[in-house]
């Protein structure tokens, strides 16, 4: 009886904050790994949102697999604002439910992206098979650790990267597919998810080397232990854009464009672009990127607009059905 | 039925007209409708694109391993969950009821977290998985890592079923069977079985149906390779992930259409015997 009646009043306390007060509230629905880099931008947004206006702001946070975020927010979830994973699962919204204009990503500077990331390898320390290169992925008796690009937007980084340094060293799309069906062929395990495929790696033991962000990967040595993993930079990889965007439909209805625009133009200041640049994410201010060189090495990166056509394109070719990757998979029937 | 389904039969107990609106309009509103609006997605679709996302020859291998791994799992809890539910029933021991509390778990537990349980103890370097993985024995990341998940989240549905049966049974009819000369083998086979085989059918029905549709635990410890250790609810999310609901339904109603035929046999099957037996 008493466990209802906490119930019952946790309630009541939930509805009087969302009712009563006139502080403004805004949701940010976002994808997997980004949980710890918004636990910090968000005070640190509140705050400067305080200073300005005087206006109390809290930002809830939605956190998911980026594909299913993009599919909430199409089904009616009321996300002021997204920052998923990839280009493609923003387009969607705004081609499927027309929340926002299909130009969405020319609104903000460098394609909507405020921070990037590039895709990296993580290996046991001291690097036991010797791991240097996509090539290396390809070997005999390597056991490779990548997610499933069917059902995860970090996976699809992965494999257009190795794809693209298949066709930049070996010349063609078909030599290209040739490849990564070498590498997909040392992958025992298809994680469903990016953080899924870390644990394997990292506390299964799975696996040789993990294919994966650069924020990952970084996260992984912060959190598990720098003296467990390395990180190796390949000679060549891909640019990963996981882009922002304000959601109009949304934020017209609920009264909070110029606090969501705000947010989202924040994530390019300097203190925000500090927060990314220690969590992990390529930071666009070259003064902050500077800062932080020694932790993220220059290097060739494939750019999926440039090299690939196009998120809505190189998903048609590589990801839908009967595509690349499945064909890779065909010969094992 | 030789009426219809509606026809009433003559009742002392009122209000039959009452009830049976308020059971269509619930089952309407919590299954059928939902169900439906699986068919009607799957409606747009022609012919040939419900083939091409239903039956294409991943789907089909996915198919096989759910159905197959939910049939295996649904017969190990047979045998395991009689024998869980004879203890319960038959024993007095201290921590039964800590025991009997063990069993609901699978219940509560959400699957997410028993399939990560799990794949932590199977994995190559788990606590079981490294005593087996020297013997070529490996279980998470393979068809049988899946079987394993089936079968624990599927067990409590086996004791429950039986066990109010086996306790309503009493020990005065082995008691019976004994003093007529039966062995114990005899028993178990010709009394005790029969009497209890309703509720252990409809228990590995309902654990069957149960793991065919279950994706949390499952998608952990299968290792989702194309071809080998697939499960058909995870092409439905690869579906989904493509924003391509009409194909994510068109294999959700493949399956639902092959859980009813099965079930529906399963249930003839408990109508048949019973009248084999009253006859």
């Amino acid at each position: 009886m008493r466990r209802i009646a906490f119930l019952v009043a946790g309630l009541g306390l939930l509805m009087s904050n969302g009712v009563g007060a006139a502080t403004l509230s805004l949701l940010n629905a976002s994808y997997d790994p980004t949980r710890e880099l918004y636990r910090e931008i968000n005070p640190a947004f509140a705050q400067a949102w305080k200073a300005r206006t005087g206006d109390d702001v809290t930002i809830n946070q939605s956190h998911g697999g980026s594909g299913k975020q993009a599919r909430s927010v199409i089904d009616g979830l009321e996300a002021d604002v997204v920052t998923l994973a990839l280009a493609y699962d923003i387009d969607n919204i705004a081609r499927r439910a027309k929340l926002l204009p299909a130009n969405w990503q020319t609104r903000l500077p460098a394609n909507a992206t405020p921070y990037y990331s590039t895709v990296v390898f993580l290996v046991r320390k001291g690097n036991p098979k010797a791991i240097r290169d996509w090539d290396d992925l390809a070997r005999k008796g390597v056991k490779v650790i990548t997610p499933n690009p069917k059902t995860s937007g970090g996976a699809r980084w992965n494999f257009l990267a190795a794809w693209g340094y298949g066709q930049k060293t070996y010349g063609s799309p078909a030599a290209a597919e040739a490849f990564v069906k070498r590498v997909f062929a040392n992958v025992p395990v298809l994680d469903s998810g990016a953080r899924g495929a870390t644990v394997n790696f990292a506390e299964r033991g799975l696996g040789d080397v993990l294919v994966t962000w650069e924020n990952e990967a970084l996260l992984a040595t912060r959190e598990l232990g720098a003296d467990r993993f390395e990180i190796i930079m390949p000679s060549v990889s891909i640019r990963a854009e996981p882009p922002v965007a304000l959601v109009d439909k949304v934020v017209d209805k609920r009264g909070t464009r110029a606090v969501a625009e705000a947010y989202l133009q924040f994530l390019y200041s300097a203190p925000a672009q500090e927060i990314a640049a220690a969590k992990g994410y390529r930071p666009r201010d070259p003064a902050v990127l500077a800062r932080y060189r020694a932790r993220f090495p220059r290097v060739p990166l494939f750019e999926i607009d440039r090299n690939f056509g196009g998120w809505t394109k190189a998903h048609k070719l590589f990801f839908s059905d009967g595509g690349v990757f499945d064909r890779i998979y065909a010969g094992d029937e | 039925m030789p009426k219809g389904v509606l026809q009433r039969r003559r009742s002392i107990i009122p209000g039959f007209g009452l009830t049976m609106g308020i059971t269509i309009f619930a089952l309407s509103v919590i299954v059928l409708i939902p169900l439906s609006a699986v068919f009607v997605t799957t409606a747009g679709m022609s012919f040939d694109e419900f083939v091409a996302a239903a039956l294409s020859k991943r789907a089909l291998s996915a198919y096989r391993l759910s159905f197959g791994a939910a049939a295996v799992a649904a017969a190990v809890n047979a045998v395991f969950g009689l024998l869980t539910a004879w203890v319960l029933v038959r024993y007095e021991f201290t921590g039964k009821r800590v025991v009997s509390a063990l069993v609901d778990l699978p219940f509560a537990l959400p699957t997410a977290v028993a399939g990560i349980a799990l794949t932590a103890l199977y994995a190559p370097n788990g606590w079981i998985g490294r005593w087996l993985a020297p013997l070529g024995v490996d279980i998470a990341f393979t068809p049988r890592g899946v079987v394993v998940a089936l079968i624990f989240v599927g067990l409590p549905f086996v004791v429950r079923t039986v066990e109010p049966v086996l306790a309503d049974l009493g020990a005065d009819v082995e008691e019976a069977a004994a003093t007529l000369g039966a062995s114990r083998r005899q028993t178990f086979v010709r009394v005790i079985l029969p009497a209890i085989a309703p509720a252990l059918v409809t228990g590995c029905a309902l654990a069957f149906a149960r793991a065919v549709g279950e994706y949390g635990s499952v998608i952990f410890i299968a290792g989702n390779m194309p071809f080998r250790s697939e499960i058909a609810p995870l092409l439905i999310v690869v579906q989904l992930e493509q924003f391509n609901t009409a194909g994510a339904t068109a294999i959700a109603a493949t399956m639902l259409v092959i859980s009813f035929a099965l079930l529906f046999a399963i249930n003839l099957l408990q109508v048949w015997q019973r009248r084999l037996r009253s006859a």
